[in-house]
């Protein structure tokens, strides 16, 4: 523990050797391909699947008359039809599939298949649908009642439509078993939750639906909801034969949910030494068409809308939308990055007007262990955020101009050799939850086995939690090792035949499957002791084998009218401090510097911590630069690679790191959950730095070059 | 879909006469990319890789001919020095492993307005070498360019090579992307210097790549050759080459936001000319 073990699929996936679910292969398998809605809101008036069915090389055709079990599934709520009904309600709903012997054959095929659609008025503008009630959620917050102040800033902020962008896209293997039920191999994030929702629509018990995890090619949310696993199963039972699907990009586009768009208004009011009175904001988030988890993203929003700042009186409304556009969801971050853009905005805005540094505006008004947040949660471990921010501001800034093109605005697009460039700083502070919140029951479950192989003790670690790249196969091994004291360890791969894991989400795996590995290991160590004989002794009479469930301290859900309620089981904090140089008369950016300091607790992986930590802080750049999914009247302008521009390594600088171990006392080894926090402030500190470079309001990310060319 | 590979530059026209419909694949990397992306199926494909003779250049009076063979990696590698203005757009182009593959003379039998190579091949007065079984013939750079992804070759006409003059002074390129690399121009730029003469081109701010003579014809007028550059003939410049652009709105970029960058980088890339240009003299 604490050693940065390297993990298995590292080198593999480096050279490109990795098996990736859309790698999956069985010999006389068919291929799955999806049909979907050409529209962002129609009636569906008819399908004639006649001329798809005629083509040779197609097993089948399907439809919703065909979907053998419940029409509709959801994580959150039942709303999403399996395929579309009498209506689709969204560009990119899936409408019909084709099962073929060639992938090729199955998307002419579903091509061929002909929809008569009645396009109906669509509703795009989340504003619309707020002014029409059409919500999903509407958390309020609401504490204390003094709503003026000395210094007074106001803001409007908006956040684009960030897509999850994994490199993998949505991909797996249904085989028909014998039983009549289904053996899945899929990437996703939560077999447990996909197995709840595919057999129901399979009109299978759960124990017929077998899911295994296969190779994940990135997740960050967009694996929580289901995309091909009914579909391709119900190709598989329909026609006897593995069914193989895989999206190309494009489609991957239309196959996930993206990160809610935003557009919020904040009112901070302070006293004249920057200290804070209240905090007023309207927050409205878009879900788009189907429920999937805005209820629990809008309650991030909610909760940790104010920030890691003190404050005794606040009003916040947050708001889910219903609209025609594509459904929003999971994203690393969860709801909690949107508003930390825009109060990170305020907390700059504020420090201006009352004639502070970023940095001591923050300080002024941090919360520490012991401060109530606007919920009314006490934060009742260690949150140093104050601390945090003095290393930050101690960190040395980086070297002046550079003129190499590769460091200029624009790189080697040579748009500038230091004309018009000029640097700037910026801070961004964030607050996330860790694990899921609101009282949701949010467990793991670890089997853990010990025996003799060869005349020497191994441990089979068997949990069900899903690897998507963030390193929790090797956490689980250092796990073991570390408390049985034992070399050779083997993570088995996961699937349904253990316990549910819950989701890679929240940054939950190391605390929630952490645990449960823990402490299955404690209850193998415990027999052993208690046993008293050496180790390779009782291991001649059998294997010893625990099975434990793991969570995390209850929660409690939101208040519906105050907000107030203990929602959060942990809290994370991440601060960053971003140096760019931006060419002001031509809008390009180069982000000179990025430098966090988080405190995760417990270092259990320095080399896995480091990846998350860069990983997370360049989505957030992303996010502040450059990606975004374009809508235009319900319509995806961008649905590939070409124009969804995420960072590249010469758009990604070096980072300075500093990392606090506070531990957590709750949590095993004290450990604090780390993928999502460096993804909310990264974006709001580059925000506040290209502010800091040009002068200018920006109030929207990502920040496109005519916002501060042509401003 | 048919397959054709033929192994010499004979065979390559001979297959292209008897199949007009063939389209030629080099590198592949636009070709493939619409293949894959189902907009439209060739009903065959010429592969040009194993002609070897296409990745070849020479350099012969003053005029390097680059065969339609040479990738972009190499052209970076060996003709930085001949083809400046050229070699800093391949630079630009794609990734690694798309300069590894892609050509020139790719770039050109795609001709679409964001291509990379255009405007270093408008602004240095190149000429695409066309040939067919009926013969060979040389079009000028500024005729080449027919519409949005169309050129001017002949169906049973397959490009041999580009021929562009050794540069005489200094030549830029310049190219706006929204991130710092692996970026479709969102509006680029190029000035060359010959003698006298100044060459611009403009990429990604019209149907196709362009001139902007009247841009050109100022500068001849305008230009003092022995003194510093006036600041008010740089702005100059640069307005008259934005005036040269017909852009549009689209997913990458704003009308509005292409012809300001454009007359930035106009006035930028003659400013560094010119500082060139005074060192040199």
């Amino acid at each position: 523990m604490g050693a940065s073990v390297l993990r298995p699929d590292g080198a593999l996936k480096v050279s490109g050797e990795f098996a990736y679910s859309s790698d999956l292969w069985l010999d006389g398998m068919l291929w799955g391909a999806t049909l979907r809605s050409p529209h962002p809101s129609a009636w569906i008036r008819s399908i004639d699947i006649g001329p798809a069915l005629a083509m040779p090389g197609v097993y089948a055709v399907l439809t919703h008359e065909d979907v053998p079990g419940e029409k509709f599934y959801g994580l959150e709520n039942k709303d999403q039809p399996v395929l579309a009904i009498d209506q689709v309600r969204y560009q990119g709903e899936p409408v019909a599939l084709v099962a073929a012997d060639h992938p090729e054959t199955a998307r002419r095929a579903a091509d061929a298949i002909v929809v008569t659609y009645g396009e109906r008025e669509a509703v795009t503008d989340p504003r619309v649908a707020l002014e029409r009630r059409m919500l999903v959620r509407h958390q309020p917050v609401r504490v204390g009642s003094t709503f003026s102040a000395d210094v007074v800033v106001t803001g409007e902020y908006e956040v684009g439509m960030q897509d999850q962008a994994f490199l993998g896209p949505e991909s797996g293997l249904a085989v028909p078993a014998e039983d009549g039920g289904v053996d899945l191999y899929i990437a996703t994030q939560w077999l447990h939750v996909d197995q709840g929702q595919v057999a129901p629509c399979l009109g299978l018990p759960p124990e017929k639906v077998r899911l295994t995890l296969a190779g994940v090619g990135g997740a960050f949310g967009a694996r929580e909801d289901l995309s091909m696993q009914i579909h391709a199963s119900m190709l598989a039972l329909r026609t006897g034969k593995p069914v193989k699907m895989v999206y190309g990009r494009e489609e991957s586009f239309f196959g996930h949910v993206h990160r809610h768009p935003a557009w919020m208004r904040y009112e901070h009011g302070a006293t004249l030494d920057g200290r804070l009175v209240y905090v007023k904001a309207e927050i409205l988030l878009d879900g788009g068409a189907y429920t999937s988890s805005s209820p629990a993203v809008v309650g991030n929003a909610a909760s940790l809308g104010v920030g890691p700042y003190e404050v005794d009186n606040v009003h916040i409304d947050a708001y889910g939308t219903f609209t025609n556009n594509p459904p929003c969801g999971a994203m690393r971050g969860f709801g909690a990055v949107q508003a930390c853009y825009a109060y990170e905005s305020q907390m700059d805005r504020l420090a201006a007007a009352c004639g502070l540094t970023p940095v001591e505006i923050r300080i002024r008004n941090a919360v520490s262990q012991g401060s109530r947040l606007a919920t009314g949660q006490v934060v009742d471990t260690p949150a140093p955020l104050a601390e945090m921010l003095r290393d930050l501001d101690a960190m040395p800034l980086p070297e002046s101009v550079s003129r190499d093109l590769r460091d200029l605005p624009g790189g080697v697009g040579q748009t500038t050799h230091g004309d018009g460039v000029r640097r700037g700083v910026g801070y961004g502070v964030g607050i996330k939850n860790i694990c899921f919140s609101e009282g949701f029951d949010d467990y793991s479950t670890a089997r853990v086995r010990v025996e003799l192989l060869g005349g020497e003790p191994h441990v089979l670690v068997h949990t069900a939690a899903a690897e998507v790249g963030q390193g929790l196969v090797i956490i689980q091994a250092q796990i073991a090792r570390t408390e049985l004291g034992i070399d050779h360890v083997t993570v088995a791969p996961a699937d349904t035949q253990v316990g549910s894991s819950g989701s890679s989400s929240a940054s939950r795996q190391s605390y929630v499957t952490g645990g449960a590995v823990k402490t299955a290991c404690e209850a193998v160590r415990e027999r052993i002791e208690k046993d008293g004989r050496p180790l390779e002794v009782i291991l001649q009479d059998g294997p010893i084998e625990e099975t434990r469930e793991y969570r995390h301290r209850r929660t409690f859900p939101m208040d519906p009218v105050t907000g107030q309620g203990d929602s959060h089981t942990q809290l994370a904090l991440c601060v960053h401090r971003a140096v760019v140089d931006v060419d002001v008369e031509l809008g390009l950016v180069k982000v000179v510097e990025l430098a966090a300091v988080q405190d995760v607790g417990k270092i259990l992986n320095p080399l896995a911590l480091e990846g998350q930590i860069h990983g997370g802080t360049a989505q957030g750049l992303g996010l502040a630069l450059m990606e975004e999914i374009q809508v235009r009247d319900g319509k995806v302008l961008n649905p590939s690679f070409t124009d969804y521009l995420i960072p590249t390594i010469l758009d990604m600088p070096p980072m300075q790191l500093k990392i606090l171990e506070n531990p957590d006392p709750n949590a095993p080894y004290g450990l604090r959950g780390a993928g999502e926090p460096p993804t909310l402030s990264s974006t709001p500190a580059i925000a506040a730095a290209v502010r800091n470079a040009t002068g200018l309001p920006l109030s929207r990310v990502p920040i496109r070059p005519q916002d501060i060319a042509l401003a | 879909m048919d397959f054709l590979r033929p192994l010499t530059w004979a065979e390559a026209l001979e297959m292209k006469a008897e199949r007009p419909d063939a389209t030629p694949i080099q590198g592949g990397t636009d070709v493939m990319v619409e293949i894959n992306l189902d907009k439209g199926r060739p009903t065959a494909l010429l592969d040009l890789a194993a002609v070897a003779e296409l990745a070849e250049w020479t350099r012969d009076n003053g005029t390097v001919r680059l065969g339609a063979g040479v990738s972009y990696t190499r052209l970076i590698a060996e003709l930085a020095g001949d083809l400046p203005g050229l070699a800093q757009a391949s630079r630009t182009v794609g990734s690694p492993q798309i300069r590894n593959r892609g050509t020139v003379a790719g770039n050109l039998g795609a001709a679409s307005p964001a291509g990379d190579s255009h405007p270093p091949l408008l602004a240095t007065g190149a000429e695409v070498e066309a040939e067919s079984v009926r013969g060979s013939r040389m079009i000028a750079i500024t005729d080449f360019y027919r519409g949005v992804k169309r050129n001017a070759l002949e169906p049973d006409e397959l490009i041999r090579a580009v021929r562009i003059p050794v540069a005489t002074g200094p030549q830029y390129f310049s190219k706006i992307g929204t991130r710092n690399a692996m970026v479709i121009a969102v509006s680029s730029f190029a000035i060359a210097f010959d003698g006298r003469r100044v060459g611009t081109g403009i990429g990604s701010a019209a149907p196709t790549p362009r001139r902007a003579p009247e841009a050109e014809a100022f500068l001849e007028s305008a230009l003092d050759w022995s003194g510093p550059l006036d600041a008010d003939v740089a702005r100059r410049f640069g307005e008259l080459v934005r005036d040269a652009a017909a852009p549009i709105d689209d997913v990458r970029g704003t009308r509005d936001y292409r012809l300001h960058s454009l007359a930035v980088m106009a006035r930028r890339t003659l400013t560094w000319a010119w500082e060139d240009h005074l060192r040199c003299a």
